[in-house]
């Protein structure tokens, strides 16, 4: 008896822990809190209606330092809805959380190649973009590109390249290839981009070779070409390259086009080049996964994202390329140093001949095990 | 007993092990009040980056979410902890063993794999990731660490002390509150503590649990130093690391009071 009290007593107490708990825990995400975000409510609104909006929440999914706090500030003064901004650090990560069940995001931005796969596993809803009043302001070059033909269910929200970075005062020669890396000049003095696919693929398109190839004869032959540069290796860095090459020790590598800005920002000698045998091209694009909550708020914040008095935010504060020509033609006024800036350098503004050089990665499906292997192997030696 | 003096080779080695331990620590503090954005050399001293931090939105959010996970999975699991901790001390029941294996196993259990599995749980009973569930989360690792450290304080504690109150009249309630739980205060205090730092830093369930409007200041920094690690993650972990310290200054003091 007196042990069947103390039971219950203990399990009366823990049900009304949890639901108390529960109950705090879940009103303090329930309420929408219009009044709360206000933010500075600077830009202009673009449209002078406002159109109605059912949802007072908008739950976005991306990278960190990807998306400006005064786009989103702005977003809730205007429409009402509250942007909660979830973070992630790669694409397979929020690839696993979403396959996982996991729901309740209204917009991601997945890369081109994870755009891809989530098409072929109908992870994303279809967007219908004569619906959005500013899709006109993107680069046509930019949109309908082979990952998303017609931009069905994405739209494009960075770019940007993987090219060569050297700094031209510690080069032994201005390199203009590749395979001028390979040069013994560059013992230990080379940094790359710890990711298999572009290191591989650099190797593959030295080698004249597609950086795509499934082919594992070409695969093998890039691996021993590989090899062959090991010497000349000081490190692989993902993220943050840019440090090896201004700090000196490094004299040349590969990097994204945002890692050569920021370098350029601390070392006017930076140079930043699609090498001849070419390089590859990314995107990063806004969509909406399958089963999001609030698609209307999806929706408008899509439109919002597109809007050029936005947009401008973007670059304004991120080293990558905008694919909106809109907002780059309103950065002249907005902000004509940095304006300047990134039309000048050929990491954010690349010309046609830098861009006509760049085609992108793309998922190789079952391949990728051959890839893992083959840069285990290369890594291991 | 006299105490003896260590040897100067002890010396020497503790002060290699202490610099192993806290001069990156040291390194990454001095550095967060470096002029330098890509932070790769000292340029000049600024207080910037702590402006930065108290300015960045996200970094609140972050902050007020993990304060908030961390304070009711606290409090949660030091009361189901010192419950657990106090039943498996008073009473033997059919499969004692099992049970109390069973209880330890969230500590040695690969902190993925729970993550893993109460993420495939929560989305199969449809429940909306959030608060809520990073929540339930930490009380579910919390409470084994919280009954450990518990029950080795009531280790040795006479039952005769509750036996003797309860022949003076006491009720069981008030033998409680009055005799056990001011002895084993000390342990349930420096559980919570364990339970309270646990939670603040953990990654790996936190990420699996979590869901819209519910990143955590670990998940946060983990994808802020994805692009760059400029001098306002040194900002932000210099303030993590005092906080944390000065929880454990705490704990330590909480286990080594007698009453």
């Amino acid at each position: 008896m007196k042990r069947f009290r103390i039971v219950s007593l203990i399990v009366i107490t823990l049900s009304l822990i949890i639901s108390a708990c529960g109950g705090t825990v879940a009103t303090t995400v329930a309420p929408p809190e219009p009044t709360t975000a206000t933010g500075a409510p600077t830009a202009a609104p673009a449209e002078p209606t406002t159109p109605p909006a059912v949802s007072d929440t908008l739950n976005l999914y991306a990278w960190s330092e990807y998306v400006p706090q005064q786009m989103l500030d702005d977003f809730t003064t205007k429409y009402g809805i509250k942007v909660n901004y979830d973070t992630y650090s790669s694409n397979e990560e929020m690839l696993a959380k979403l396959q996982a069940g996991a729901s309740g995001y209204d917009v991601i931005i997945p890369s081109d190649y994870t755009v891809a796969i989530m098409i072929k596993q109908d992870m994303l809803e279809q967007i219908d973009v004569t619906k959005l009043s500013n899709f006109g302001n993107l680069d046509p070059r930019f949109t309908n590109r082979d990952y998303d033909p017609g931009n069905k269910y994405t739209i494009p929200y960075q770019w940007g390249t993987s090219g060569m970075i050297y700094d031209k005062t510690t080069v032994p020669s201005e390199p203009k290839s590749w395979s001028d890396l390979w040069d013994p000049a560059y013992k230990g003095r080379l940094v790359l981009l710890d990711d298999e696919r572009e290191v591989m693929g650099m190797a593959l398109r030295v080698l004249g070779f597609d950086p795509n190839t499934t082919n594992e004869d070409e695969l093998n032959q890039a691996e021993q070409k590989l090899i062959e540069l090991k010497p000349n290796i000081l490190k692989f860095d993902s993220d943050a390259p840019e440090t090896a090459i201004i700090s000196g020790e490094a004299f040349a590598g590969m990097v994204y086009n945002g890692n050569a800005s920021l370098a350029l920002a601390e070392d006017p000698n930076v140079v930043y080049i699609c090498p001849t045998e070419g390089c590859s091209i990314w995107f990063d694009n806004l969509a909406v996964p399958k089963g999001a909550p609030h698609k209307d708020a999806a929706m408008l914040f899509l439109d919002w994202v597109l809007d050029k008095n936005e947009s401008v935010l973007i670059t304004v504060e991120f080293p990558y390329s905008n694919p909106n020509k809109a907002a780059l033609e309103y950065l002249k006024t907005y902000d004509p140093t940095v304006y300047e800036t990134y039309m000048s350098f050929s990491g954010t503004n690349p010309d046609d001949a830098f861009l006509a050089k760049t085609s992108p990665i793309v998922d190789v499906g079952d391949a990728t095990t051959i890839y893992d292997n083959l840069w285990t192997d290369f890594l291991s030696r | 007993m006299s105490e003896k003096k260590p040897s100067l080779w002890i010396r020497i080695y503790s002060f290699f092990v202490y610099g192993f331990i806290y001069a990156p620590i040291l390194i990454l503090i001095i550095f967060s009040f470096n002029t330098q954005k890509l932070n790769i050399h000292w340029e000049g001293f600024t207080l910037h980056w702590y402006n930065v931090l108290f300015a960045d939105k996200q970094i609140f959010l972050a902050t007020r979410n993990t304060l908030m996970i961390a304070l009711i999975s606290t409090i949660v699991a030091t009361i189901i902890g010192t419950l657990a901790a106090l039943a498996m001390h008073r009473y033997r029941f059919p499969l004692y063993n099992a049970s109390e294996t069973v209880m330890y196993i969230p500590i040695v259990i690969p902190e993925v794999v729970m993550g893993i599995s109460l993420l495939v749980f929560f989305v199969m009973i449809k429940t909306t990731l959030g608060l809520t569930t990073i929540t339930l989360s930490h009380i579910a690792f919390n409470i084994p660490f919280v009954a450990l450290v518990v029950r080795a304080r009531l280790h040795g504690y006479d039952k005769a002390i509750d036996e003797a109150a309860m022949d003076l009249g006491a009720n069981e309630f008030t033998t409680f509150r009055r005799i056990t739980l001011p002895t084993i205060m000390p342990g349930v205090l420096s559980g919570a503590m364990l339970a309270l730092t646990l939670s603040l830093d953990d990654y790996v369930i936190t990420y699996f649990t979590a869901g819209p409007g519910s990143t955590t200041l670990p998940l946060r920094v983990f994808s802020m130093v994805k692009t760059a690690v400029t001098p306002e993650i040194n900002a932000l972990s210099t303030l993590w690391v005092m906080i944390i310290f000065i929880l454990l200054v705490i704990g330590q003091i909480a286990q080594r009071r007698r009453v």
